[in-house]
């Protein structure tokens, strides 16, 4: 295995999942276990063994056999319980397979999560020595790379303060920094860059970027397949522990994503989906419907409502769908007072529904992620949800066909006039 | 390049290795615990100072006065306080140890370390006390006018057994931490429990003859006896039988801790 970084064989991960009572905690205690004993020892004459039916096996991950080359970035993506992050346990070596073996070649350092051991008591400089430790770095290396690791954190003027007094912000910088100056031959790392805000997570990927052109083998999971398919040149995905899919990490994602679309609901409850911040109960959106067929096709008229419900009067209110790309970049935005700017004022204590009706969606075929929001005033806002589904708009009967092979993000009317610069005008140039 | 192979279900060659690959972490790890130790605390040292003393003390009262054991013309706060030296040095250090993985419990899901590294750098930190208590020690030396001897050096290995004794008691404590949670509350019972039933508070020489051997079965008691002739230089003379009975009980605790936590611990990660 010459150039083969990891080798994997039917590796799989077993768990035991015990169903426990309510109110128990989740780990076996002492008196539990006296308890029982006590029981089956006086039963043991009656001879009725209860079969210990809270036991249940479950395969984390079940037979997953691949090989990846040296300097390789490798994507692996799936949905949440898919056994991504089993995958990297192993890989690490934190827990240890249930069946099959695998080989690795050089030194792995896992990044399963920013800032592991970090002490909130300790200083910037100390928290950098003992995380770059923990992380497998010697002292010696970690002495070499700690300039490197101040600057990339720009925690310059904070090194000697607790990092129990840092913000949030500084906190991630710093934790990733030192992560980043690892220099292992095989790197493992999970879903890191779902925290810190926009510009960190592109110094965070530009940085990987970096780590996998210098020939180092990368492991990356993550949600964002953006990230994946700038990162990764191969992909593997998981489903149920088991590998669905493997190849080049275009194709992968575009099945992966493909299989994902809720293509079928035509109404979105949104009452238990995450909002992405504290926006009160003032009005609150509790449906998104479909009042055109789906799929939605390109170059196509469309129509939706957005339902909501008012707990108080409410002025100036703007309601809003978005298209976003499954990275979450917002790609097209309609608005209720894009039209001559009326803001209506709302009563409290209704319900109510905001139609929108668009004659020709300009939005090339492809997978989108639908946002939808309502805010009072300019800045005000009064609800926001993000990604709320994903949709899939097809082909439509005048879309050309060389915007499904290459992608065209928003293609709307626009008037244009062709010119010749030389020869000088007497030839035209059509 | 170093390679590594991982099979399912077998036992891992390179242990041992693995473990002083990581002693650069198992010194950050002691640091870390040390750091913090002394600067959650405004008197974090004072406490490490206060404690023993205040103990101590209390000791003397109740065994002295009330009790008149004999102290075989040892100024009794010695006798007391060159036993509780030892005795604080393990308490702490099997406390800590026992409580180090439930409290590293992110590190352990997180990370790869052999897991060994955690219970020893923890008790590590027991260390830095018994150290600071060493200056009471000396004070009280001075004041009650005991003259060192030589045999204070003696002072280093019996230390090493005391840690031994700690580190290979923690090592059981900490893995049945991990898959018992209760457990915990077991630990501070046997604290106070071996406080008593260990000769702190008096001279084993109270021991009848007959059962001092058997009373050697606590590991702890030849390291006390030992630090005691160490350092008071006294009449007593050492009691080897029981000594060697300790000592070999010890080296079985920590050989058998050492071979429960191997056992348990690949599902550690798992299960905590």
């Amino acid at each position: 295995m010459s150039d083969i970084a990891i080798k994997i064989e039917g590796l799989g991960k077993k768990y035991l999942l015990r169903h426990q009572q309510q109110g128990r905690s989740r780990y076996k205690s002492l008196r539990d276990v006296l308890t029982q004993k006590a029981k089956s020892l006086a039963s043991l004459g009656r001879r009725n063994h209860q079969p210990s039916g809270t036991r249940e096996e479950f395969w984390a991950l079940k037979d997953i056999s691949f090989e990846i080359r040296q300097g390789e970035a490798i994507g692996i993506i799936g949905r949440n319980g898919a056994g991504k992050s089993t995958l990297l346990k192993l890989l690490s070596r934190i827990t240890e397979p249930t069946t099959g073996r695998f080989e690795v070649e050089g030194r792995v350092a896992s990044l399963l999560e920013v800032g592991t051991g970090f002490h909130p008591e300790l200083t910037g400089r100390e928290n950098i020595f003992l995380n770059g430790a923990i992380l497998g770095m010697s002292g010696a290396e970690i002495r070499k790379k700690f300039d490197e690791i101040v600057t990339f954190a720009e925690v310059e003027k904070f090194l000697d303060t607790p990092v129990k007094h840092y913000s949030s912000g500084m906190y991630m910088r710093l934790a990733f920094a030192v992560a980043a100056h690892l220099e292992p031959e095989i790197l493992v790392v999970d879903e890191v860059l779902a925290v810190g805000d926009a510009a960190f997570q592109k110094k965070c990927l530009g940085k990987m970027k970096q780590v996998s052109t210098r020939g180092r083998t990368v492991l990356f999971v993550s949600h964002n397949m953006g990230a994946i398919t700038s990162l990764c040149q191969n992909a593997y995905w998981l489903e149920g522990g088991r590998l669905t899919s493997s190849g080049p990490a275009r194709e992968v994602v575009a099945l992966y994503l493909a299989g994902n679309a809720d293509t079928q609901t035509r109404k979105t409850y949104l009452a238990n989906l995450r909002r992405a911040g504290d926006y009160g109960n003032r009005l609150a959106i509790t449906h998104v419907e479909w009042l055109t067929e789906l799929p939605l096709q390109h170059g196509e008229k469309f129509a939706a409502r957005i339902h909501f419900r008012t707990s108080e009067n409410i002025d100036d209110v703007t309601m809003g769908l978005g298209f976003s790309a499954l990275d979450g970049t917002r790609l097209l935005t309609y608005e209720t007072d894009f039209e001559n700017g009326h803001r209506p004022d709302l009563k409290g204590g209704v319900e109510g529904f905001v139609d929108v009706a668009v004659s020709e969606l300009p939005l090339a075929p492809g997978l989108y992620s639908m946002d939808v929001g309502s805010r009072s005033g300019d800045n005000y806002g009064l609800d926001y949800v993000s990604g709320f589904c994903r949709i899939e708009i097809t082909m439509g009967p005048k879309t050309p066909g060389y915007i499904v092979r290459q992608g065209a993000g928003v293609r709307l009317a626009s008037k244009w006039t062709w010119g010749a610069e030389s020869p000088k005008p007497k030839n035209a140039l059509i | 390049m170093s390679r590594l192979v991982i099979e399912a279900g077998k036992a891992e060659r390179h242990y041992w290795a693995d473990i002083w690959k990581y002693r650069e972490l198992f010194f950050f790890l002691s640091w870390r615990d040390i750091l913090v130790r002394y600067k959650q605390t405004v008197i974090g040292v004072l406490w490490s100072l206060l404690r023993p003393v205040l103990t101590t003390i209390v000791f003397v009262f109740i065994f002295s006065r009330l009790a008149r054991m004999p102290s075989q013309g040892v100024p009794y706060p010695i006798l007391v306080f060159s036993a509780m030296l030892p005795w604080q040095f393990f308490a702490s250090a099997l406390t800590e140890a026992s409580n180090s993985l439930v409290e590293n419990a992110n590190m352990i899901s997180k990370i790869y370390f052999p897991r060994l590294v955690m219970p020893a750098s923890a008790a590590i930190v027991a260390l830095v006390d018994f150290l600071i208590s060493l200056v009471i020690l000396a004070v009280m030396m001075a004041v009650y006018q005991v003259v060192p001897t030589w045999r204070l050096l003696a002072m280093i290995p019996l230390t090493g057994i005391a840690f031994l004794a700690a580190l290979g008691t923690g090592l059981w404590l900490a893995a049945l931490n991990v898959e018992y949670r209760d457990f915990r509350y077991i630990v501070p019972f046997i604290m106070q429990f071996g406080l008593y039933v260990s000769p702190v508070g008096f001279s084993s020489s109270v021991v009848p003859e007959q059962w001092r051997l058997l009373y050697s079965m606590n590991p702890m008691v030849g390291v006390i006896d030992g630090f005691r002739w160490a350092i008071t230089g006294a009449s007593s003379s050492f009691y080897w039988p029981g000594f060697l009975v300790s000592l070999g009980l010890v080296f079985l605790i920590t050989a058998g801790g050492v071979w429960y936590f191997r056992k348990t611990e690949r599902a550690f990660a798992d299960v905590i």
